[in-house]
């Protein structure tokens, strides 16, 4: 059985390098990441871009949390900076990452190397060239068990074939080149590779946006199965409200580098309390509800390097008070859900 | 394998179509070229160099153009070059596999060392940008890059050389010592070399670190470095294995290409520092209207140029699996 606390894990002698299937699902609870007012900034000749501003959120042990929002809100950035994978010219300006208990901000590659991988993996946005190309398939599932100690050839052999067969894919594709791949056998090696040691948390950026509907159904189920088969947690970036809304346990909606809203994600489509998440809700088509006109959200999003005014939103919001044009509103909390927006001042707890 | 087997195909063709053409080209010549060329030594040729001569540009003899394009084939394959003219009695062979010798010692030697070490100068500045490294270099080898580099062996030879007298720079050996696997003849050879070597590495290194300074830079930016940096790899593995696997591909061609012109490329330094190579031989020749050591040395030089191509098209296949299907 696995302990549940991270001095536990610490503490267990000799825990196994892979974790087969035998000793999952891993009963793990309590909180694995809590994200404080991380800031994120792009350092450019042209000046900088807050590309991430003050977002708070955190994570349960095996939840599923989806990120939404549109393109350039700084998702990415935001999941890299969890992740600490910011190169420059991006560079964090504030706030913590603490993973079971552990700032990673500041810590340096070496000392991050522990962490990497086994607890925390990464499925990139394009696995198009997220995986090098010059390497097999095979060639760098090893890389990534050697790098973690892992020495037996037998060993990781046998866990790469089994990890490929998770996802649905021949184990015979250990020899093939990223090259030698379709779009969706590429995504789902990656998917693979980020659960060789089925780690605690595992963060997706669009991983199903390079396919087709079908095969994103397909491959989304899969990824739901193995999350509920091995427990770890998910920070899942998409565009889809569909997939949002069956997949995620709670949703995150990003607006300018900020949590416009979180919650629970039954709670945000049922009742969408900021004004840009009911216009993503209506931005899309509700398969089985009644037929309703798309309005979407009218404008675009503002360019995060000159930030002027008060709540960003507001030149394209439908419900703007007079306060909105000067003043920034804070994250208020409603009912389990937290809020950007000066409509629920009244309700602060 | 069928990408190699095609280069393969490619190679022997072109070879074949220069070994044609260097056949061809005096046959193609109005009236008799040998009698012509032997007209500038005014008499001082015997006349067995002419008939050697008019036997190699197929004048005043009666076989055919087909026995003799077969038996210059046979003569270029067992590396029968004539005889040369402005060392006679010498043959063009003999003089030529010296040369190459020489050649390939000092400039293959330097070439390739350029390579390796700008290379590894570019991997390690890029993954330290900013850095020391990063900063000194590019701007050092930006210059030495620019400086014509007869113009730095005469430098070099007026301060090392002439002044101080640290080290010897005429020809590629002291005429006072016997030639031989002695330890005194290759210290001998190694200091006659220090100064033309440290020359061409000094002004083609420079090429060489901002090349792949400019490839790794951008291949470091590449998601699949980030994802290496997420799998938790080590900084060496993810610098070379990684970023640098990927951005040494597009520089092997222009490796090959300076491995190629390494028979011809260096003609000046040899004729600066007097060293006996194919450049200084090959200037030699043109200056002494020595037909056949100029006609053999140029396809020597065509032939290095192939074969170098044909080498990093294997390297290319070898290191880029992509490459390799691509058929
Ligand atoms: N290298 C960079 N230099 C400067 N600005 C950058 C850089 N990379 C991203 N940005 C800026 O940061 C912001 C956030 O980018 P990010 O890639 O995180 O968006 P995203 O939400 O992931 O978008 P998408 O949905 O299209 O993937 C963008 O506005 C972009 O202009
Ligand atoms: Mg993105």
């Amino acid at each position: 059985m696995q302990p549940a606390s991270p001095s536990g894990r610490q503490q267990k002698s000799a825990p196994p390098l892979v974790r087969t299937q035998e000793d999952a699902p891993r009963q793990r609870t309590g909180t694995v990441l809590d994200v404080r007012d991380l800031s994120v900034e792009y350092v450019t000749e042209g000046g900088s871009v807050l590309a991430v501003d003050q977002v708070n959120f955190s994570l349960d042990s095996g939840e599923f949390v989806a990120v939404v929002g549109e393109s350039g809100c700084g998702k990415s950035t935001m999941l890299f900076a969890v992740a600490q994978l910011l190169a420059p010219p991006a560079r964090v300006t504030s706030g913590s990452v603490m993973f079971r208990g552990r700032n990673l901000v500041g810590l340096t590659d070496k000392s991050l190397i522990a962490i990497r991988w086994k607890d925390l993996s990464v499925v990139m946005q394009s696995a198009m060239n997220a995986l090098n190309p010059v390497k097999s398939i095979g060639a760098q599932f090893k890389d990534a068990m050697r790098a973690h100690g892992v020495r037996s050839n037998a060993e990781i052999g046998d866990r790469s074939a089994e990890v490929l067969k998770m996802v649905g894919i021949d184990p015979v594709h250990l020899k093939s080149y990223p090259h030698q791949l379709s779009g969706g056998m590429r995504q789902r090696s990656m998917i693979a590779m980020a659960l060789l040691f089925t780690p605690e948390l595992v963060i997706m950026d669009e991983p199903t946006s390079a396919l087709d509907v079908v095969a994103q159904r397909s491959l989304m189920v899969q990824i739901k199965e193995l999350q509920e088969q091995f427990g770890f947690a998910v920070i899942f970036v998409t565009h889809d409200m569909s997939l949002v809304s069956h997949f995620s346990d709670r949703l995150m909606v990003m607006y300018a580098g900020q949590v416009a809203e979180v919650g629970a994600t039954r709670q945000l489509f049922d009742s969408p309390r900021h004004p840009y998440t009911e216009g993503l809700m209506e931005a899309f088509p509700s398969i089985r509800g009644p037929k309703v006109p798309l309005t979407g959200i009218g404008g675009s999003p503002p360019n995060l390097a000159k930030r002027v005014g008060g709540c960003w939103f507001a030149p394209r919001c439908a419900k703007v008070l007079d306060r909105c044009a000067t003043e920034r509103p804070p994250l208020y909390q409603v009912e389990g859900t937290q809020v950007r927006c000066f409509r629920h001042d009244g309700n602060v707890a | 394998m069928r990408f190699v087997l095609r280069r393969l195909g490619f190679f022997l063709l072109t070879l074949w179509a220069a070994l044609t053409l260097n056949f061809a080209l005096p046959r193609l010549m109005p009236g008799n070229p040998a009698v012509a060329m032997i007209a500038k030594f005014k008499g001082g040729v015997s006349p067995q160099a002419l008939h050697t001569l008019e036997v190699q540009f197929g004048v005043n003899t009666r076989h055919s153009v087909i026995s003799q394009y077969f038996s210059y084939l046979k003569d270029v394959a067992t590396g029968n070059f004539g005889t040369s003219l402005s060392e006679y009695p010498a043959s063009v062979g003999h003089i030529i596999m010296q040369a190459i010798f020489w050649t390939l010692g000092l400039v293959g030697l330097t070439t390739v060392l350029a390579f390796i070490f700008g290379t590894l100068i570019g991997i390690v500045g890029a993954w330290r940008r900013g850095g020391v490294l990063d900063s000194v270099m590019p701007p050092v080898f930006v210059i030495t890059s620019v400086v014509p580099y007869f113009w730095l062996g005469l430098v070099l030879i007026l301060i090392f050389g002439v002044k101080l007298h640290w080290l010897p720079y005429i020809n590629s050996y002291s005429y006072t010592d016997t030639p031989g696997f002695t330890l005194s003849f290759i210290w001998d050879v190694i200091q006659h070399a220090i100064l033309p070597a440290f020359t061409l590495l000094i002004t083609t290194i420079g090429t060489w670190i901002l090349t792949m300074r400019n490839t790794m830079i951008t291949t470091l930016a590449d998601d699949y470095v980030r994802m290496a940096r997420a799998k938790g790899l080590s900084s060496r593995r993810i610098m070379f294995d990684y970023a640098a696997r990927n951005a040494i591909l597009p520089n092997l061609t222009g490796f090959a290409m300076s491995l190629g012109f390494v028979l011809g490329g260096a003609i000046l330094v040899e004729y600066v520092f007097n060293y006996q190579g194919v450049g200084f031989w090959l200037l030699a020749a043109v200056n002494n209207d020595d037909y056949p050591l100029m006609q053999a040395l140029f396809l020597l030089i065509t032939v290095a140029v192939l074969v170098a191509i044909l080498l990093s098209d294997i390297a290319t296949a070898i290191l880029d699996p992509r490459t390799r299907d691509a058929g």
